[in-house]
């Protein structure tokens, strides 16, 4: 046997080791409880995502509490209501100003897939322009609904790989 | 190059607020010229949220377009609802029943409180005030669950249809209804502890934004941000519809047209709102139902399981929710006719004829057809004059429909309004206008 090459090594146990799992669990949980979302709110699904977002289903018992209107500071993108072929580059830039890690929902029927305004004015769903990690269905979803979706992506994150900054790219 | 590029001098500084931003609502966008702090001019672009309504609409047919009728003032969507209904009411020249009135004002009036309830909401959370924002959706959810209970939407109901009501109000409606009055007057209360004399709201809305009289009529406002100028008019008292002419209410008045005038007319709106809720609670004649004349029928499968072999006679019992179904509740709440409402489902069900009517109201070119002409008519929506105009071809779907948006006249004063102040106040003045996206771009 020759000599070990310390480098590979370290790329080896780093991506499927003991010690890199528990950093990827770990790093999991923390993502998943802290997401600050950027609420994107155009449209009618507004009022269900403000009612989520008061005291009476209050999403912020699951870590998502915290809003932050600048999507430089987000981690979740939430994309509530009609997305119309003008406000379509606001949202691709409001999205491309995002810091990695990100997650993306998508609220109601007419982020999902234009909904019932299936016309020319119309995007027929967002995933047309961003990439999305849960949709949530209901025109407009009930509360209840979003907060289904928010411990859906929680699920995700948890068991998603993170990537973190000192873990070595293959 | 906008207008307001071309306009702008050198000196002055250029920016853009909105649509991404949180107190524009995401759909509207204002170019300021600034000089310092302070506005000296400004373009407003709207449009960021036109679905194509008024388009859609003429490709479905009368009874179809109601679900997008939800969705233009989705705040308070029942009134919507009633405004194209009474206007088709008109064209067809059909009047719903007494008691389908009753409920038709008890149900625009909770959902102009919760229409003033989100705009106050959004108005004050942009100043800083998040717990009477947290008070006023405390409230908001409360009337909405009592919509729910009898519509079966909190939002988007659809309830108020062509020739009445789709359903009875639920038997037990009293006890959530009560529940949403006393929070809603618990929460104003509050709010007024927390709000009227506090002078920090004070400070950034007395004299900020002043609309006179004159600017009001000659901008077309309606509604509550033209009563704070101090002109009364109200489409419930200027030309009373539905039952408003015998239930009793003040229209409130602003004297100075600011944004703390706009706040306090909504605010005793409100109060109003709830006191018509009362008036028509108690003078809303009887059901069938509720006078205690209904038979306890079948259930609906053995009753379409009993058609099969002979032509089925007994009544059926239906949900609570699904009243408006049920034949011996329809003369209290929907007109006589089978041209212009849904057949009973316990005919379409179980005899031929009943089948075939309900084939015959949804097949296209046989539905609804009113005749040939065109027709106007207006509620008092939440932000104010609510028109649906609609030209009619003879034919099933509508030749053009057009909305008259109360909030459209109200911000395209909005450049005016924040002529000259400060950056911080185009936030209330912008949020007392309560701009409802669906309506203005439709």
């Amino acid at each position: 046997m020759g000599k070990i090459k310390p480098r590979a090594y370290y790329r080896e146990t780093l991506n499927g080791g003991f010690i890199a799992t528990k950093i990827n669990y770990m790093l999991g949980w923390g993502r998943k409880y802290s997401l600050f979302h950027y609420p994107f709110i155009t449209a009618c699904c507004g009022m269900e995502y403000m009612s989520a977002a008061c005291a009476h289903w209050d999403f912020d018992r699951f870590g998502a509490g915290m809003t932050t209107f600048s999507p430089r500071q987000a981690d979740m993108l939430f994309v509530v209501g009609t997305i119309s072929q003008k406000e379509a580059p606001v949202l691709k830039t409001v999205y491309d100003q995002m810091c990695e890690p990100n997650w993306v929902i998508a609220c109601g029927a007419c982020a999902v897939s234009g909904g019932i305004y299936d016309n020319y004015a119309v995007v027929q769903g967002i995933d047309k322009i961003i990439p999305v990690d849960v949709y949530i269905p209901g025109c407009p979803p009930r509360p209840e609904t979003i907060l289904n979706a928010i411990e859906k992506l929680q699920e995700k994150i948890q068991h998603q790989k993170q990537d973190w900054q000192w873990k070595i790219k293959k | 190059m906008t207008r307001i590029q071309k306009e702008a001098s050198k000196e002055s500084l250029l920016i853009n607020m909105g649509p991404s931003h949180p107190a524009m609502h995401g759909t509207i966008r204002i170019m300021l010229e600034l000089d310092g702090e302070v506005v000296r001019n400004s373009e407003v672009e709207v449009g960021y949220l036109h679905r194509g309504f008024e388009k859609t609409c003429e490709h479905k047919t009368y009874f179809n377009l109601l679900p997008y009728t939800d969705r233009l003032n989705y705040v308070s969507p029942l009134i919507n609802n009633l405004g194209y209904v009474m206007t088709m009411e008109k064209m067809l020249e059909i009047e719903a029943p007494e008691r389908a009135q009753y409920i038709r004002v008890i149900m625009s009036e909770f959902s102009r409180v919760s229409d003033h309830l989100t705009a106050l909401a959004a108005m004050t959370m942009e100043c800083g005030a998040f717990t009477v924002f947290l008070y006023y959706i405390q409230a908001r959810e409360e009337i909405w669950n009592f919509i729910e209970q009898t519509t079966g939407a909190r939002m988007t109901t659809s309830y108020i249809r062509i020739g009445g009501v789709r359903a009875d109000l639920h038997p037990d409606f009293k006890g959530l209804m009560d529940k949403a009055m006393k929070v809603t007057r618990r929460v104003l209360k509050d709010v007024k502890g927390l709000l009227d004399k506090n002078k920090i709201w004070i400070d950034r809305t007395r004299d900020i934004a002043v609309v006179n009289p004159e600017m009001a009529v000659n901008y077309g406002f309606t509604g509550p941000c033209l009563r704070a100028s101090g002109v009364s008019y109200d489409v419930r008292k200027a030309h009373p519809y539905l039952v408003y002419d015998q239930l009793e209410f003040e229209v409130p008045l602003g004297d100075k047209g600011d944004n703390f005038d706009r706040y306090m007319v909504r605010m005793k709106e409100m109060e109003q709102s709830l006191r018509i809720i009362e008036q028509a609670v108690e003078k809303m004649p009887d059901s069938a139902s509720r006078a205690g004349l209904m038979v306890k029928g079948i259930e609906p499968d053995e009753a379409i399981k009993a058609s099969r072999s002979k032509k089925a006679e007994e009544r059926v019992n239906l949900s609570p929710n699904l009243q408006g179904s049920e034949k011996d509740v329809r003369p209290d709440i929907l007109v006589k006719g089978k041209k212009y409402t849904v057949p009973p489902k316990e005919d379409t069900y179980t005899n031929i004829e009943g089948l075939i009517n309900h084939f015959k109201f949804f097949m296209s070119g046989h539905g609804i057809r009113p005749p040939k002409g065109d027709v106007y008519f207006s509620v008092e929506g939440g932000n104010g004059e609510l028109g649906f105009y609609i030209v009619s071809d003879g034919t099933d779907n509508p030749y053009r429909l057009h909305l008259r948006a109360p909030c459209l006249h109200i911000v395209s004063a909005l450049e005016e309004m924040i002529k000259g102040h400060y950056i911080a106040d185009i936030i209330p003045t912008f949020g007392s206008t309560n701009m409802i996206g669906g309506e203005l771009d439709r």
